[in-house]
């Protein structure tokens, strides 16, 4: 079933580069091909979104005018870019107390550029993620942060789990005391509330507006996006600092528990440990990652002359409310279907879908059967997978997902997902980027899946504005 | 251990405390909040990184000693003489 048959029209029109116009706003050839570096005002951009989106008032409309990001391949937007442009892996050997050796996306952005020694030492690994790509992401907006009201600032940060870290630590150490619990640190509870990621970067930044995270698995990232964009909606805010981040590979446990779960990824070859879709494919690699946009009103972000990379046009949460860890591709397809019917779009509108595939039997296929009955009729469609590189940031997963495929809009290419020596006949669907980069008449609609356990399911599009 | 050797013992512990200060100049007659940005929890890493390696314990009442290096080494020299 393709319901991109609701909204097919002016889309195909648009694609076949006939000027037309929908709502007023042009639809006509995609622009030229911009380099990074080559930054055009809001007002040289057309606008070319025929979404429900477009119909709302700038001051409902969401927009997403700075990015932020670490990665195990890029400590900046461009260069995670270019890193998945040239299928440059950041997976490598890792080895953690207790587990051993294994395999890990592991980031080397520095945390000092923004972090006195002190702050890193208090804090958690999570918050100098956090502090890093929200100062990363605000230098990229342009913003005049020196004059910003920062008690209008919202900082909403996703993450899959928090504490883990710290409370491994304390244990290895009060280990050493005999379990004496005196020589637990006065710095577990501040570390480990579950608003430390997000009140991290508050400290760091000043924000006295309001800061917290959003729990939400591995469709953490995604989910920290639609906060932001919800308060913004809200008026809670002027300015959202939303997305994810991941600490994760700083906790045994959670390399244990998927091995145990016989889901972490094993291979000789660091590089080529994550492949989703291959039919070798074994497992997890745990990454550790964030990213943060910096999200604001159309309103505003014209007001300020803002460069605009990609508008929230649609978005949608839903609960498989079946299995711990088993996805449903049922709820899935519903998640979205209703992602795209709350943008005014059809199936055949996407042309990029980035996956959320980890590289497990089951969920790869789960997901590909999922996307089987949204996309399968769909002929124009890109699909690609970012964990193919990465491994799993977790809580980042799906913000950092969202922001390699970002620049298609301008670049037109679409990453592949590498690794797939042979593809898995239960992830055989239609559109595929496999292995080499494909070239694309023009990005006009990313939709980014995420998935987490617990059943938590969640989808955004982003629009070409 | 000698008051000297307290004394290097306090100083690589506010080293690994306040790692951007630099101690070289520490005035050991003067309050160390009158020369360090350190706050209460600072000072809870004092007394949690004598009692972690020297096995040293300080009972909150006795905190105010450790206002300034000189009462901090007059304050610990009896309890680390024999260490």
């Amino acid at each position: 079933m393709c319901p991109a048959a609701r909204m097919p029209d002016r889309r195909r029109l648009s694609k076949r580069g006939a000027n037309v116009t929908f709502l007023s706003f042009p639809v006509g050839p995609a622009p030229p091909r911009l380099s990074p570096e080559r930054r055009p005002s809001v007002a040289a951009q057309p606008v070319i979104a025929p979404n429900l989106a477009s119909k709302l008032p700038d001051d409902q409309r969401i927009v997403i005018t700075g990015v932020g990001l670490t990665a195990p391949n890029g400590n900046d937007w461009y260069s995670f870019r270019a890193s998945l442009l040239e299928r440059r892996s950041g997976v490598q050997p890792y080895e953690i107390r207790y587990f051993g050796k294994t395999l890990a996306g592991v980031c080397d952005f520095d945390a000092k550029k923004h972090q006195a020694k002190k702050e890193i030492r208090r804090g958690t690994r999570a918050g100098s993620v956090g502090v890093y790509v929200a100062n990363e992401a605000i230098a990229h907006s342009g913003i005049d942060w020196e004059n910003i009201d920062r008690s209008r600032v919202g900082i909403y940060v996703g993450v899959t789990e928090h504490g883990n870290v710290e409370t491994e630590n304390e244990i290895f150490v009060i280990k050493g005391f005999d379990y004496d619990t005196s020589c637990w640190s006065h710095h577990h509870n501040p570390r480990t509330v579950a608003n430390n990621p997000a009140g991290e970067i508050a400290l760091n930044l000043g924000v006295t507006g309001p800061h917290y995270t959003i729990g939400a698995a591995c469709a953490a990232g995604n989910a920290g996006l639609i906060q932001g964009a919800q308060m913004l909606r809200l008026h809670e805010c002027d300015l959202a600092l939303a997305g994810g981040t991941s600490e994760s590979i700083h906790t045994f446990g959670i390399f244990a528990s998927f091995n145990s779960q016989n889901a972490l990824a094993r291979h000789a070859d660091p590089a080529q440990a994550s492949r989703p879709f291959d039919k070798h494919r074994n497992g997890i690699v745990v990454a550790e990652g964030g990213c943060l946009y910096t999200l604001e009103r159309l309103s505003d972000a014209k007001a300020r002359g803002a460069e605009i990379y990609g508008e929230l046009v649609g978005y949608a949460m839903n609960t498989d409310a079946t299995d711990f860890v088993l996805p449903n591709p049922e709820r899935q397809a519903e998640c979205v279907g209703l992602a795209l019917k709350r943008a005014g779009l059809g199936a055949e509108d996407i042309d990029i879908v980035s996956t959320h595939a980890t590289g497990t039997m089951s969920g790869d296929a789960q997901e590909c059967a999922a996307l089987r009955q949204v996309f399968g009729d769909c002929r124009d469609v890109r699909i690609n997978n970012t964990k193919s590189y990465i491994g799993h940031a977790m809580g980042a997963a799906g913000a950092l997902e969202l922001a390699g495929n970002l620049l298609s809009f301008r670049d037109s290419t679409v990453h592949p997902t590498i690794n797939v020596d042979e593809l898995d006949p239960d992830c055989q669907l239609p559109g595929l980027v496999l292995n080499e980069t494909a070239e694309v008449p023009r990005v006009d609609y990313i939709l980014n899946n995420s998935f987490g356990m617990l059943g938590i399911n969640s989808v955004v599009i982003i629009g070409r504005v | 251990m000698t008051p000297a050797d307290i004394r290097a013992e306090i100083i690589d512990i506010l080293d690994d405390i306040s790692p951007d200060e630099d101690l070289d100049n520490l005035d050991d007659e003067k309050n160390f909040r009158d020369q360090l940005e350190l706050d209460s929890m600072d000072f809870l890493d004092i007394v949690m990184e004598l009692r972690k390696r020297h096995r040293v314990q300080i009972p909150e009442e006795d905190y105010g000693n450790l206002a300034s290096m000189n009462s901090t080494v007059s304050y610990l020299e009896p309890k680390m003489k024999d260490l």
